[in-house]
């Protein structure tokens, strides 16, 4: 990992692989989505909103694997000043809050049909909007970081602190009374029918290789703009120097 | 079910959401990486 905090040897790596994650994600995702648009049944209690789920859990999972790579990625530069880890915990945020907006957004249209309600204030949707304001947060003071030239660490401490939710939205279904289901797959187990596993799977992988690319494009973007800033800068020193 | 809904337009719906978002979000991203990288190779010629 040491090895490819070097931005050139990062851009080696990342300049195929993010127009490969991009596109394999959105071949998986159309070939999935339309196996569970098309092709998947209609379940026995749920009906037709049954397909909603090949969206809601990707985005879900995306949310919070989204702040989960911010806490690692701020964990890193906190420990081991690794100068890609910034741009690693910046490049999650946006695509982690998108998603999270998905799988808020998502969940009440699917809850409008099947709970009677679009919204209810119980511990999984409630520490889940609480992500998202997380997110608002986090993407805010990294801007104003960067724009006053403050040490990135204070956002990195935040990156850390704000992972305390995530193991509160995995656990409140258990918790605490909920509207929303139990969990249907856990480590090795599933609840689920193959008939809706199996476009499930598919389009998590799909949504996930996805965000790697545009983590990947967001990194490459931000780094493209500090090594522009930073050109532009010496050549401004240069010149006062000649003057 | 209640009320008789047309399950199928919330359906239409979520996709519809979560299809325009994912592709506005990868789109921007990747004009958004490649702008930025114009720009640096053009810092870096002049």
């Amino acid at each position: 990992m040491h090895a490819y905090a070097n931005p050139t040897r990062f851009l080696k790596l990342a300049r195929p692989l993010t127009p490969l994650l991009l596109v394999s994600g959105l071949l998986m995702v159309v070939a999935s989505l339309a196996w569970g648009y098309f092709a998947a049944p209609p379940d026995r209690l749920m009906g037709e909103t049954v397909r909603i789920l090949f969206l809601h859990v990707p985005a879900a999972w995306l949310g919070m694997g989204g702040w989960t790579a911010i806490a690692i990625a701020s964990l890193v530069e906190l420990v081991w000043r690794h100068p890609l880890a910034a741009l690693a915990a910046r490049g999650a945020a946006l695509p982690g809050m998108v998603f999270t907006a998905i799988c808020l957004v998502t969940g009440s249209i699917w809850g409008r049909p099947t709970w009677g309600s679009w919204w209810v204030w119980d511990g999984r949707l409630t520490s889940m909007l609480v992500l998202l304001f997380l997110y608002f947060a986090y993407i805010g003071l990294t801007q104003a970081v960067d724009r006053e030239g403050a040490s990135s660490r204070i956002a990195a401490i935040f990156g850390l602190v704000g992972a305390i939710n995530i193991p509160i939205i995995n656990r409140s279904v258990v918790w605490w009374n909920s509207l929303h289901q139990p969990p249907s797959l856990t480590m090795g187990k599933s609840s689920i029918d193959p008939e809706f596993l199996w476009p499930l799977l598919g389009s998590t992988l799909g949504f996930s290789l996805l965000f790697g690319g545009i983590v990947l494009a967001r990194m490459r973007t931000l780094l493209a703009q500090r090594q522009t800033e930073a050109r532009l800068r010496r050549k401004a020193a240069a010149a006062e120097a000649v003057v | 079910m209640r009320e008789g809904l047309d399950q199928m337009s919330f359906v239409v719906a979520a996709y519809a959401v979560t299809i325009i978002a994912t592709l506005a979000l990868a789109g921007w991203s990747w004009l958004a990486m490649r702008r930025a990288e114009a720009k640096r190779d053009e810092a870096k010629r002049k």
